[in-house]
């Protein structure tokens, strides 16, 4: 039911976005994610934009994961 | 960046299950709240890769789910009503009712149409000026504030042949509920990431504070779980309670004040019955009153009768996470997804459809 999936907003008309999907495009309600622009990725659930996603964040994350794999191989 | 594959590298996987595997020593349950983290544990394995120190609990995280058949019974006595159009997410077709379901009424020549969004329940409504258009309205904090702003646009729009039947329930008061009845230990909460995305990680502070129990939100791609069960094991190692970020790239502490604002315009608390858990205090949503127009509840004059359960079936101890689904005598027997007897095994996310699916049924 909470199920929401990544998507990169093409274009904006007004409240509408057209969002990339997996090579498929969609529209998008930007209501509750006024702040979104064309390049962002948003999380879709039902149609809808419900924030969008920090590209910065991501990479910090990732990089933790790096860091911590580099140790278990190191470990191991 | 594609948010997605790089958050299922099995390299980075590897990396963070060893990392539990050496600070994890304490056996600890922890507690996945959404149906939706349940599947993502099933569909990657993620329960056969952690250490035997760590166990997961299915929650009852399922809005399909944790629907009570007065709620389903009252759904088909609308939709058997000449002139009405209801307008449901397509899973809550399938979930029996005390006697009968959607998609049966729907056979039996009920107008029931499955909709992705709350928009098409408008599009309907707008395309169908003399039928009345009922929104069936399920779902935690994600999905509410798109209904929320449904009905505002049915307002701006001024439609007057569109209602929604709100099942609305909040997450939280459920969590405090499961939690006060004493029915399961948790040592750690892992709270839903799409959730959380609305309501922020703040939601959750008060499990942290008043319950001793760590919470880590978080995502749904494997690395996302596994970083989360790290963080998990960590703060119970630690000795620590507190509530933190495993999807850091997409909530934050305050959560999405434009979508609460929305919910908060068109709703408000009230008490709501749940499958199993019985009737929580402002764990529901209702219509405010200056939206009474688009309550369905006030709209029609609905009486569907005795509800009953069906018998045998154990939904209400699998959303409390008190028995695995694999304990009730009617799983995989006379209840599997061709010919569901409870809610849990119809919805995609429900925990019996997801021990079938995956083959939980053998642990």
């Amino acid at each position: 039911m909470c199920v929401a999936i990544p998507a990169l907003i093409k274009s904006i008309d007004g409240q509408l976005a057209q969002v990339e999907i997996g090579g498929i495009t969609q529209t998008a309600n930007l209501q509750l994610c006024p702040q979104a622009q064309v390049g962002d990725y948003v999380i879709v659930h039902t149609g809808y934009a419900i924030n969008t996603l920090d590209r910065q964040e991501a990479k910090e994350t990732l990089d933790l994961f790096e860091a911590i794999a580099r140790v278990a191989q190191e470990e191991n | 960046m594609k948010y997605a594959s790089e958050f299922r590298d099995s390299r980075l996987a590897r990396g963070l299950i060893s990392k539990i595997e050496r600070s994890s020593r304490t056996p600890v349950r922890f507690m996945e709240f959404c149906g939706s983290h349940t599947v993502a544990i099933f569909r990657y394995g993620i329960r056969q890769v952690l250490p035997k120190t760590v166990t997961t609990l299915s929650g009852p995280g399922c809005p399909i789910c944790v629907t009570a058949n007065a709620d389903l019974d009252k759904a088909i006595a609308l939709a058997r009503i000449p002139n009405v159009i209801m307008a449901s997410f397509g899973d809550v077709l399938r979930v029996p009712g005390s006697y009968t379901s959607l998609q049966a009424v729907r056979a039996e020549g009920a107008d029931v149409r499955v909709i992705y969004s709350a928009m098409d329940a408008l599009k309907i409504a707008q395309n169908n000026p003399t039928k009345q258009v009922v929104l069936l309205g399920i779902g935690f904090e994600t999905t509410t504030p798109t209904i929320a702003a449904a009905i505002l646009q049915a307002e701006q729009e001024s439609l007057t042949n569109f209602s929604v039947l709100s099942w609305h329930k909040l997450s939280p008061p459920a969590m405090k509920a499961l939690l006060d009845s004493g029915d399961v230990a948790l040592d750690g909460l892992i709270c839903p990431g799409h959730v959380s995305i609305i309501t922020g990680s703040q939601a959750w502070e008060f499990i942290a504070r008043d319950y001793g129990i760590p919470c880590v939100v978080a995502g749904f791609e494997p690395l996302d779980i596994l970083q989360c069960v790290d963080m998990l094991v960590s703060q119970v190692e630690n000795g620590v309670a507190k509530v933190e970020i495993a999807y850091r790239r997409g909530v934050q502490h305050e959560g999405n004040t434009v979508a609460q604002q929305l919910m908060e315009t068109v709703f408000e608390p009230c008490p709501a019955q749940w499958r199993g858990m019985g009737t929580i205090p402002a764990s529901g949503l209702k219509l405010r009153p200056e939206y009474g127009r688009f309550d369905a509840e006030q709209v029609f004059d609905i009486d569907p009768g005795p509800t009953r359960e069906p018998e045998g079936c154990i939904c209400g101890e699998v959303l409390r996470g008190v028995s695995p689904p694999v304990d009730c005598p009617l799983f995989g027997k006379v209840c599997h997804p061709e010919n569901p007897v409870g809610a849990c095994m119809v919805s995609s996310e429900g925990s019996c459809f997801t021990y079938y699916l995956y083959g939980g049924k053998n642990e």
